[in-house]
């Protein structure tokens, strides 16, 4: 325990180094008369892991689609490797797309497809000159890192719950992505799966030294995976700080997250 | 006031549904094509389609004949009757009610398919992986409702007229060949060039209709009933409509 805690010191030393791949500058969402994001900021360094804290319905999911580009912001700016999502036309946002990964909460597979048709699917899409032994290749590589190749010509609608997260997450590495966003991975998951797939979060960011954005409210996982937490909290940054440190803290709006 | 709300919804919902279309010219029909999965929806929209519009057809030109015929058997031109059925079915019936069973079929499950793709996140899923979901679900969709329905039409008109042919030897006697001949005799190139054109834009506005409702599905089950149920409405209230434009063009160019 201890042991952890002083290699997420060491690593946040080292992330202070590090140029930021995503800045997020005076960030404003609202939706009609309610106002989901205002003057959020946030900067986040390569290879970090950010676990975005905050209670329910208060613009988590709101921020990490704004990255992406599915909803677009009111005002304020989103830097992601330097170049502004914010003013992007579509085919240069969905050229930019191919660098961030994003895992849905409700998984997304498409369940007309097999597996195997999920995973090429944005394979034969982006890497228009791949060959099929190349393809089949990182299909089963993608599968056997989630330990799931024998699903490869299975249908959704024959998997569990906990094994369509997996395929999900191999899906949304097979791209390669140096930023991945993850909406609530361990949610509706019993705890050996959630520590299933907080292990190959882990894992599959160091293999690619991804920076990752993970929206969690299970606390375990929070404790797991993230080198700094942010708190989110009336559509602002209330604080950005390591899951050590936030735990001691005596501010009633950090300690009702940690009782 | 609310005659003005519903006003406001129904230009709204015009508006969006001409930008959605629009989108569909500019978008839909650039590169880089997705042919796979445009043979695949030819062969679930127009292969898996022929059943049902064949035996409507065939149920259509076999009940028309037998009701047709005491009218005319009446007025003394019983010898007409495959003339009658067959100008009938080939200039509207046959590409009005093969459109209508074409948009129940097609047009509900258009909408619920996207429709319940865009509830479970499966659109947004192909949006973050910069995969342009309107070229793949929504262009492969509505060409091959516009390439299959003609195709739908001539072979579904095909099959009523060998229902006709049955139905008029239910209480007569007609040899295939007068038959056919007759009724061929009949047909100009204007009977049957505006019937075919017409379906064209039928299956575009069956299409562009159900993939409008499922993309733009709220949130829920009930979501994707109702986006379901709206498309083969709106589709069949437009069948009409085009239809109602089609007989006034061909008109004011001296096809009818």
């Amino acid at each position: 325990m201890k042991m952890e805690t002083t290699e997420k010191k060491v690593n946040k030393v080292e992330n202070d180094k590090k140029d930021p791949v995503i800045v997020i500058k005076n960030l404003k969402k609202s939706f009609g008369e309610k106002v989901v994001l205002t003057d959020f900021n946030l900067s986040i360094k390569q290879g970090t892991n950010v676990v975005i804290l905050g209670k329910s319905g208060s613009g988590k999911s709101v921020l990490i689609k704004c990255i992406i580009g599915l909803l677009k912001p009111d005002s304020g700016s989103i830097s992601v490797f330097g170049d502004d999502i914010t003013q992007m036309s579509y085919d240069e946002l969905n050229e930019s797309r191919n660098r961030v990964g994003f895992l849905f909460q409700s998984n997304a597979i498409y369940d007309s497809m097999t597996i195997r048709e999920n995973l090429e699917f944005p394979l034969r899409r982006h890497w228009v000159d791949i060959t099929e032994e190349e393809i089949d290749r990182l299909v089963a590589e993608g599968l056997e890192s989630v330990g799931l190749a024998s699903t490869i010509d299975m249908m959704p609608s024959e998997l569990s719950g906990g094994m369509l997260k997996r395929i999900a997450l191999a899906r949304t590495m097979i791209l390669r992505p140096e930023i991945i966003l993850y909406d609530e991975p361990t949610t509706g998951l019993d705890p050996i799966t959630s520590r299933e797939i907080e292990d190959l979060i882990l894992s599959l960011q160091k293999k690619n030294n991804a920076s990752s954005i993970i929206i969690s409210h299970d606390m375990n996982c929070v404790k797991h995976v993230s080198d700094v937490v942010v708190l989110l909290l009336e559509g602002k940054c209330y604080t950005e700080s390591t899951y050590a440190e936030m735990a001691v803290s005596t501010d009633e709006n950090i300690k009702q997250f940690f009782l | 006031m609310s005659i003005v709300t519903n006003t406001k919804e129904f230009l709204d919902e015009t508006g969006a549904i001409a930008k959605f279309t629009g989108r569909f010219f500019t978008t839909g029909i650039m590169p880089r094509y997705e042919t796979k999965e445009l043979l695949n929806q030819c062969y679930i929209i127009g292969y898996k389609s022929l059943p049902l519009i064949g035996l409507t057809a065939f149920i259509m030109g076999l009940v028309l004949t037998m009701q047709l015929r005491p009218s005319l058997v009446d007025y003394g031109v019983e010898s007409q009757l495959p003339v009658m059925v067959g100008l009938a079915i080939v200039r509207e019936i046959g590409p009005v009610i093969s459109a209508l069973i074409f948009a129940g079929k097609i047009g509900s499950s258009i909408g619920a398919e996207l429709g319940s793709m865009k509830v479970s996140e499966q659109i947004d899923a192909m949006e973050v992986s910069g995969i342009n979901p309107y070229k793949y679900l929504v262009a492969t969709r509505v060409f091959a409702a516009t390439l299959m329905l003609p195709i739908l039409v001539i072979l579904g008109d095909t099959i009523s007229l060998f229902g006709a042919y049955i139905g008029v030897n239910i209480k007569s006697v007609t040899s295939f060949e007068l038959f056919f001949l007759q009724v061929f005799k009949s047909l100009s190139y204007s009977d049957i060039l505006p019937a075919v054109v017409k379906t064209i834009f039928f299956g575009f506005a069956v299409g562009i209709v159900g993939c409008y409702k499922g993309f733009n599905s709220s949130k829920g089950t009930q979501g994707v009933g109702i986006s379901a149920n709206s498309a083969v409405v709106l589709s069949s209230v437009l069948i009409f409509i085009i239809d109602l434009l089609a007989v006034q063009i061909t008109e004011v160019l001296g096809l009818n």
